[in-house]
């Protein structure tokens, strides 16, 4: 296909708040890109690519530890080693991205000025300072406490610290995004209501701002401790505070990667929402309902009832969970009726086949979006059912869980739009791309790959978070049985393949960002973006072109579902009685 | 678009197939959401959290008392302690080791009471496969009736330090 642009069917917008010269008409799209937005785009990325790549690194020696047959680490740098990959991924090039996200889907689609480049700059720097603690304070060994350094276990005071300064950060740069709605409705930027991608963005930062505000409740007292100033902190306090920034974070996630999933369903194929309302209702309910959900992380904990349990599980959870299946919905079929009105009609699936695979920024949204729905969300929920968490809890199953929502889902989602980023913003070309075209497979594979034989390894009864499970030295002796132990070597193949598609990424955006030829004055060439479909005001009219694939696609996930979902309670009701 | 300001009446109710998936998924929340309660009044395996403050050091104690009453032989130089059907049995998880070795009875309901005399622990029995938190300053009680014989190992699945492979116990049941 040959590249297109799509300005010429962009609606007629109103002038933005730009001052003369900080503001650049995207070559390919047509959209105003505020400069100073732009830069910090850019830093905030390459930050989140450099900790991709040490949690990487850490990622594989994590894997080969935990393959008995390799066990490659001491104990002592296997838990160093885990307290900085969960950090340096989960919180620093998580975070990073997010807040990269927000300065574009703020300023960009919103055709105004970022807020300010003051609070960005200190936004950015508090960030970087404090993840560079925090990875100091690590790899010195002086806090092998895990990311979640449950108390009484303590850590230095500047592992604390660290946090809190990049939470500090984070929570700025969020209000920077803030600042920037404010100015855009008051100077008029836009029309009407905001995009939905924008919306979306903006339900992430709320939540956000929840989430680190738990951050600050968890870790001002605990870091006080640290120093001696405040006499002990109570455990079971500490871990509802500590999940209400660890779960709350795990929401912003979701939310940024349904923005990206909806955006780059435009970009890559023209896509248009079957309804806005419902769209954004979904992404209001996540806002409403999340918070309450990280209950699910103290279904098998003392000092809180069952009643409570419960309650916020299954009411907040579930109406969560509804949201995320409306946006598996709603994302595949706005792809089906694009496809469908521009030709591709064949049986149930010709839309689908026919859909632009050969463009990283497709295939890896798209992966991204199976590999989270039937990956991630179902085990999500299965393992969030109060009861069934009994046969769950730090179990593997529980990594094996998140690495097919936050790294198969949301990483992938974020990798799929940096075949964007690296061409719009940084305005450079990607070298072998067809490197670029298998990258979203190697990684989307193997991280699934590796995720299903830790859900295995976990339903065998494998513990997460732990350096031998051959248990040499113990004075009683213990094990796991031959299954066991092939699914963790299967886990260790996987994470290979999942690790050489994450170097193979940073390889690649670390050549086109330094080495790239440049785009600047002239449309990206790498991979097509779509003409919008429906560019004249009306809706594609999905009644008429109907979405049947999407619809057989959304029952077979359903019922995978349900199966998976009484299985567990089958296998549930046979172990051991408890009250 | 969803990079584009939506038509100014964007806010409309959905149909077709969107809204009969809507009613689909709304009414699979509704099944998950029943569920959890049912299980909790009908169902035999319920976390019911139901757990005590207790100072460390008096928990150690009461393990000591316990074991001191119905120890019935050693293991490993481990206590085996026998505690009645139906009455209280103790467990304290520590750095790194679950004390004592419990020995109970197939069918068989025992309130046993777990708590930790320093840092978090997990107690996890195997090949059983349940697990639970546990905390110090807390004194979790499980009303666990044993559904099989046999002899049971329990690990600790939360990190308690570098000794954490380490903390292995067992749980010997009777028919
Ligand atoms: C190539 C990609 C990756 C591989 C192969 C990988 C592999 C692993 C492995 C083997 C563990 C240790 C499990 C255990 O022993 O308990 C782990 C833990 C973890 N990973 Fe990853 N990972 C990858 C990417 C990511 C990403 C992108 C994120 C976050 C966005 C992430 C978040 C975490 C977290 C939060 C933990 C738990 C840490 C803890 O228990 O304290 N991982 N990962
Ligand atoms: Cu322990
Ligand atoms: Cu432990």
């Amino acid at each position: 296909m040959t590249t297109s642009t799509i300005d010429s069917d962009i609606p007629s917008r109103p002038t933005g708040n730009h001052a003369p010269g900080q503001v650049r008409s995207c070559d390919t799209t047509g959209l105003p890109v505020c400069l100073t937005a732009q830069r910090f785009i850019k830093l905030h990325a390459v930050v989140a690519i450099v900790f991709l790549l040490i949690g990487g690194i850490g990622a594989i020696l994590l894997a080969l530890t935990r393959w008995p047959a390799v066990h490659l680490l001491p104990a002592e740098w296997y838990y160093r080693i885990l307290t900085l990959h969960g950090l340096d991924m989960l919180i620093v090039m998580i975070l990073n991205f997010e807040i990269a996200i927000l300065y574009f889907v703020g300023p960009v689609l919103l055709n105004s000025r970022l807020f300010s480049a003051k609070l960005a700059w200190i936004a950015f720097l508090l960030m970087l300072v404090g993840s560079v603690i925090v990875n100091v304070t690590i790899l010195a060994g002086t806090s092998d406490v895990l990311m979640t350094s449950y108390v009484p276990l303590q850590a230095h005071p500047a592992f604390y610290l660290g946090l809190i300064i990049t939470a500090v950060g984070t929570l700025l740069g969020v209000f920077n995004y803030f600042g920037t709605l404010y100015i855009a409705m008051r100077d008029h930027t836009y029309e009407g209501s905001v995009p939905l991608v924008t919306f979306g963005g903006t339900a992430a930062a709320i939540i956000a701002v929840g989430a680190l505000l738990h951050g600050a409740i968890a870790l001002v007292p605990t870091w006080l401790w640290s120093l001696g100033l405040i006499g002990s902190i109570d455990p079971a306090w500490y871990r509802i505070a500590w999940w209400g920034l660890g779960h709350m974070s795990q929401q912003v996630n979701v939310c940024a990667m349904v923005a990206v999933w909806y955006l780059l369903a435009t970009i890559t194929t023209g896509a248009k929402p079957l309804s806005e309302a419902v769209c954004r209702g979904a992404f209001v309910l996540y806002i409403l309902f999340i918070n309450l959900a990280s209950a699910h992380h103290h279904l098998v904990d003392p000092g809180v009832g069952a009643a409570w349990k419960i309650w916020n599980s299954g009411y907040a959870m579930y109406l969560a969970v509804l949201a995320s299946m409306v946006h598996g919905f709603t994302v595949p079929a706005s792809i089906e009726v694009a496809m469908r009105s521009k030709g591709h009609t064949r049986g149930l699936f010709g839309w689908l086949i026919a859909a632009p695979w050969s463009n990283p920024g497709f295939s890896g949204f798209f992966l991204s979006l199976v590999i989270f729905g039937f990956g991630g969300g179902i085990t999500g929920v299965v393992l969030g059912t109060q009861q069934i968490n009994i046969m769950a809890h730090n179990t593997l199953r529980i990594p094996g869980h998140f690495h097919v929502t936050v790294v198969g889902g949301t990483a992938l989602a974020f990798m799929a739009l940096t075949y964007y980023l690296v061409p719009l913003i940084f305005q450079r070309e990607f070298y072998a791309r067809a490197l670029c075209r298998i990258q979203p497979w190697l990684f989307g594979g193997g991280i699934s790959f590796m995720a299903i034989a830790m859900s295995f390894a976990g339903s065998f009864g494998v513990p997460r978070r732990h350096w031998d499970v051959e248990f040499t030295g113990a004075q009683l002796s213990a094990g796991f049985d031959s299954g066991a132990h092939v699914m963790l070597g299967l886990m260790g193949i996987g994470a290979i393949i999942a690790v050489a598609g994450l170097l193979l990424f940073v390889g690649l955006v670390v050549a086109a960002v330094f080495f790239g030829k440049s785009n600047a004055g002239r449309p990206m060439e790498a991979w097509h973006t779509e003409p919008p479909v429906a560019a004249s005001t009306s809706e594609p009219d999905s009644g008429q072109l109907g979405t049947p694939g999407t619809m057989t696609l959304v029952l077979i996930f359903l019922l995978v579902f349900v199966v998976y979902y009484f299985a567990n309670w089958l296998w549930l009701s046979d172990v051991w009685q408890v009250r | 678009m969803s990079i584009y300001s939506p038509e100014a009446d964007w806010l409309r109710p959905p149909h077709g197939a969107e809204r009969v998936w809507i009613g689909l998924a709304f009414t699979w929340c509704l099944v998950m959401f029943i569920a959890m309660p049912y299980w909790h009044f009908y169902g035999k395996q319920n976390s019911t959290g139901e757990s005590y403050r207790v100072q460390p050091g008096a928990f150690a104690q009461r393990v000591q008392q316990f074991v001191a009453t119905h120890r019935v032989g050693d293991m490993n130089g481990i206590p085996v302690v026998e505690p009645p059907p139906g009455s209280d049995a103790y467990l304290q998880a520590q750095m790194w080791s679950w004390y004592p070795i419990l020995k109970l009875r197939k069918g068989q309901t025992y309130r046993v009471h777990i708590s930790s005399i320093d840092l978090q622990h997990g107690f996890s029995l195997q090949p059983i496969n349940m697990n639970f938190q546990i905390l110090p300053g807390y004194d979790h009680v499980l009303t666990l009736t044993p559904t099989s014989a046999g002899e049971f190992t329990i690990i600790c699945n939360e990190f308690c330090g570098i000794g954490h492979h380490l903390m292995t116990g067992r749980i010997l049941v009777d028919e």
